[in-house]
């Protein structure tokens, strides 16, 4: 079979159809993204009508596709690492139930925070959920791996995790597919309690799942996807999981590394492989990507197993991704080195673009603020985080999806006065309602600006489930309509703008101005394909 | 055989694309290949960079590690030299030479010139004029490509056939242009 290039979502994706999926459940965030926008695409996807819409948030996407494993069929949920955050109440507890239609929650995260608040390691959510975690060390692993796991999961009626990094979801390669399987029939289970946790029927489930330990743990130590490669030079061994594999092994010429190595791309830990490298090897480099996940389990709490080496110890940096020079030096190779950056290079960080709606709403915002001094904006997660940045240096707090409003709420509790919040609009519906409803049902005077652009931009421009009805949302959960604004985030409208901005910031109560103009982005894009049809 | 490129530039310059032609060609030999990237930024003017991959092995890391590239290609000379830890001793760094200034303080453009200079081997061209003359100004991308593939290590024949197939369906006359601002560039390197 021929190869072709996939980006490792791509791999992902793929081996996910061919698996016969029926369902994909996300919320967009990089490097996870491309996953669904790849089925969203695939002509294979709408032959097969793979339900591939994008979900308010990473909750919802999690509880649908238990749904649809319910139901019997097959389903996948995507996330970036924050987002398993959001999901993690339905993720936690669909362990508890287990699966009945195969159920892949695919999990990517960003080591070294390329776009991230934080570089949180998802692995500790399949062990703190004790079900089976994948962590492929490259694209054709990627496809081969999720293509196996919707099958482990159906064999052990467990959900699975699959778990990537930055550099494998963004980074192409060639990859062989396997056989067409066609998606499952509808069928539920004949047990009626399984998806009932009443504590009566929890604690057997519970029960179950422990007992199911020892068989995912025997699976990990016959997985083709570990792979304990003995070597002649035993006064080191190293373990590497996932893509820290590939860099361990780019630092020996066609892979010939004369140390004992064990690669591990499935959890749980298959634990006799570990023992036999701490035994047989002088010392043991643990290089994995993220937090030290495995080298805190081999020392355990005593810290007195084996000669150990790892990001806890320093021969590795604790924080940060990994590269092939990094475990160069961690290995005692020479390390190299091109000629270092002139010192006339400067950064260019990402701004908003010319033309973005954002900028007029900051420029507003800004000088209805000017007379109450700094400190009294809290946002979100978006392009508009980007106000944070000069020129606009606008806002002061990014946390997490929804965030801004809750946290305005929380300082106005305390006394401070006035308290904006700035969220998207696609922000909005993830997760800024219910922070919303909490104001309303005090009456907490904050003014909350949603910037609606129409999109969840940052990301690429995905649909916005707030399309046309934010307003209508607002008034529904209590905010009066007096105290609502649609705005034009234009410079001609710049006065009246901050004209309503500082009327609303003197109310005491719930206002709403929200800013409402089109990413020019998915603008310029939709304006495109139109002049492309009409030729 | 084996050639490991850093691609850098900003959002919008066409860096990518010079990967998935080079790409397609390689593949077409039955070559490894992995090309990382970094996604998002490119809307917003930040920088942007792929790690670019061939060989006849099977290749390991999706990362060139440090002063193991072959070659920087690059489509704004300041994100060139962002990448010269990566470049080998006699790494080749081929640049476009015209700035683009979307931050207050980008530096002065002679001292960038001088920094230039400085690498061993290097070819800096103006590849937005040549594409301009050539009636594509959006194709200095190609120029870069054509001045950079005399030493990609693979047959120019298929690099072009790969450019072919990359453009077709935006017509004839898209092609050929694209394939004259290749082999405008491709001239001008091997001249230096």
């Amino acid at each position: 079979m021929s190869k072709a290039l996939f980006l490792g979502d791509e791999a992902v994706a793929q081996a996910a159809l061919d698996a016969g999926l029926s369902g994909v459940y996300a919320y967009p965030g990089t490097p996870s993204t491309e996953i669904t926008e790849f089925i969203q695409n695939s002509k294979q996807g709408k032959a097969g009508e793979v339900h591939s819409i994008w979900a308010g948030n990473e909750k919802t996407a999690m509880e649908s596709a238990i749904g649809m494993s319910y139901a019997g069929k097959r389903a996948m949920v995507c996330m970036k690492h924050v987002g398993l955050n959001v999901a993690a109440d339905p993720f936690m507890n669909s362990s508890i139930t287990g699966a009945n239609g195969g159920l892949v929650v695919v999990v990517a995260d960003d080591p070294s925070m390329h776009s991230s608040q934080d570089e949180q390691d998802s692995r500790y959510y399949a062990k703190f959920a004790l079900i089976p975690c994948f962590e492929p060390s490259n694209q054709q692993e990627a496809y081969d791996i999720t293509y196996y796991a919707f099958e482990m999961s159906e064999k052990f009626r467990t959900p699975v995790l699959i778990r990537l990094t930055t550099r494998l979801s963004h980074s192409r390669s060639g990859v062989e597919r396997k056989a067409e399987r066609p998606q499952n029939p509808l069928n539920i289970e004949k047990d009626p309690k399984q998806f009932i946790l009443l504590p009566a029927n929890a604690r057997r489930h519970y029960r179950k799942l422990l007992d199911k330990q020892p068989e995912f743990e025997n699976d990990s130590l016959n997985s083709p996807f570990n792979k304990y490669i003995d070597g002649a030079d035993k006064s080191m061994g190293i373990i590497a999981s996932g893509i820290a594999y590939n860099y361990l092994m780019e630092n020996f010429e066609g892979g010939n590394c004369p140390y004992p190595v064990l690669k591990i791309s499935q959890y749980p830990l298959p634990t006799k492989l570990i023992a036999k490298m701490v035994d047989e090897c002088g010392k043991v480099l643990i290089a994995e990507e993220g937090y030290p996940f495995i080298e805190e389990q081999v020392r355990g709490v005593l810290n007195r197993t084996g000669n150990i080496m790892g990001r806890l110890s320093g021969e590795l940096p604790r924080d940060g991704e990994l590269n092939p020079n990094l475990v160069a030096k961690a290995l005692g190779l020479p390390d190299t080195y091109g000629a270092p950056v002139p010192e006339l290079v400067v950064p260019r960080p990402p701004a908003l673009c010319v033309g973005c709606p954002h900028i007029d709403s900051y420029t507003a915002l800004n000088k209805a603020m000017e007379k109450y001094g700094k400190g009294k904006v809290f946002s979100d997660i978006g392009c508009y985080t980007l106000g944070a940045l000069p020129p606009y240096n606008a806002i002061y707090t990014t946390v997490d999806m929804g965030a801004s409003i809750t946290m305005a709420k929380g300082a106005a509790d305390a006394g401070l006065s006035p308290c904006v919040a700035v969220i998207g609009d696609s922000t909005f519906t993830h997760s800024g309602m219910t922070s919303l409803l909490d104001a309303i049902y005090e009456n907490t005077p904050i003014t909350v600006l949603i910037l609606d652009n129409s999109t969840t931009g940052m990301t690429g421009g995905q649909d916005s489930h707030a399309l046309g009805v934010l307003g209508e949302i607002c008034k529904g959960l209590g905010v009066k309509e007096d105290h609502i604004h649609r705005i034009n985030p234009l410079k001609g409208h710049l006065e009246e703008n901050v004209a309503i901005i500082e009327k609303e910031l003197e109310y005491q109560g719930v206002s709403v101005i929200i800013p409402t103009r089109e990413c020019i982005q998915t603008l310029s894009r939709r304006m495109k394909k139109q002049q492309a049809a009409k030729k | 055989m084996k050639i490991d490129i850093i691609l850098a530039g900003v959002g919008g310059q066409g860096i990518l694309s010079i990967a998935t032609i080079v790409g397609a060609a390689a593949i077409k030999r039955g070559m490894y290949m992995k090309q990382a990237e970094v996604h998002g930024m490119s809307q917003r003017g930040g920088d942007v960079q792929s790690h670019f991959r061939l060989s006849d092995q099977p290749i390991a890391s999706d990362l060139i590690p440090l002063g193991k590239a072959d070659m920087i290609i690059s489509v704004e000379p300041m994100e060139s030299l962002r990448y010269l830890p990566w470049l080998k001793k006699d790494g080749w760094l081929i640049t476009n030479d015209q700035p683009f200034v979307n931050i207050p303080n980008y530096p002065d453009f002679d001292a960038l010139k001088a920094e230039l200079a400085k690498v061993q081997n290097c070819v800096a061209i103006n590849a937005d004029q040549i594409a301009k003359d050539l009636g594509s100004a959006r194709s200095s991308n190609m120029v870069i490509l054509g001045a950079a593939s005399p030493y990609l290590q693979l047959p120019y024949e298929e690099i072009e056939n790969a450019v072919r197939e990359n453009f077709a369906r935006k017509g004839e006359d898209i092609v050929n242009v694209n394939l004259a601002c290749m082999k405008a560039g491709r001239e001008l390197a091997e001249k230096k």
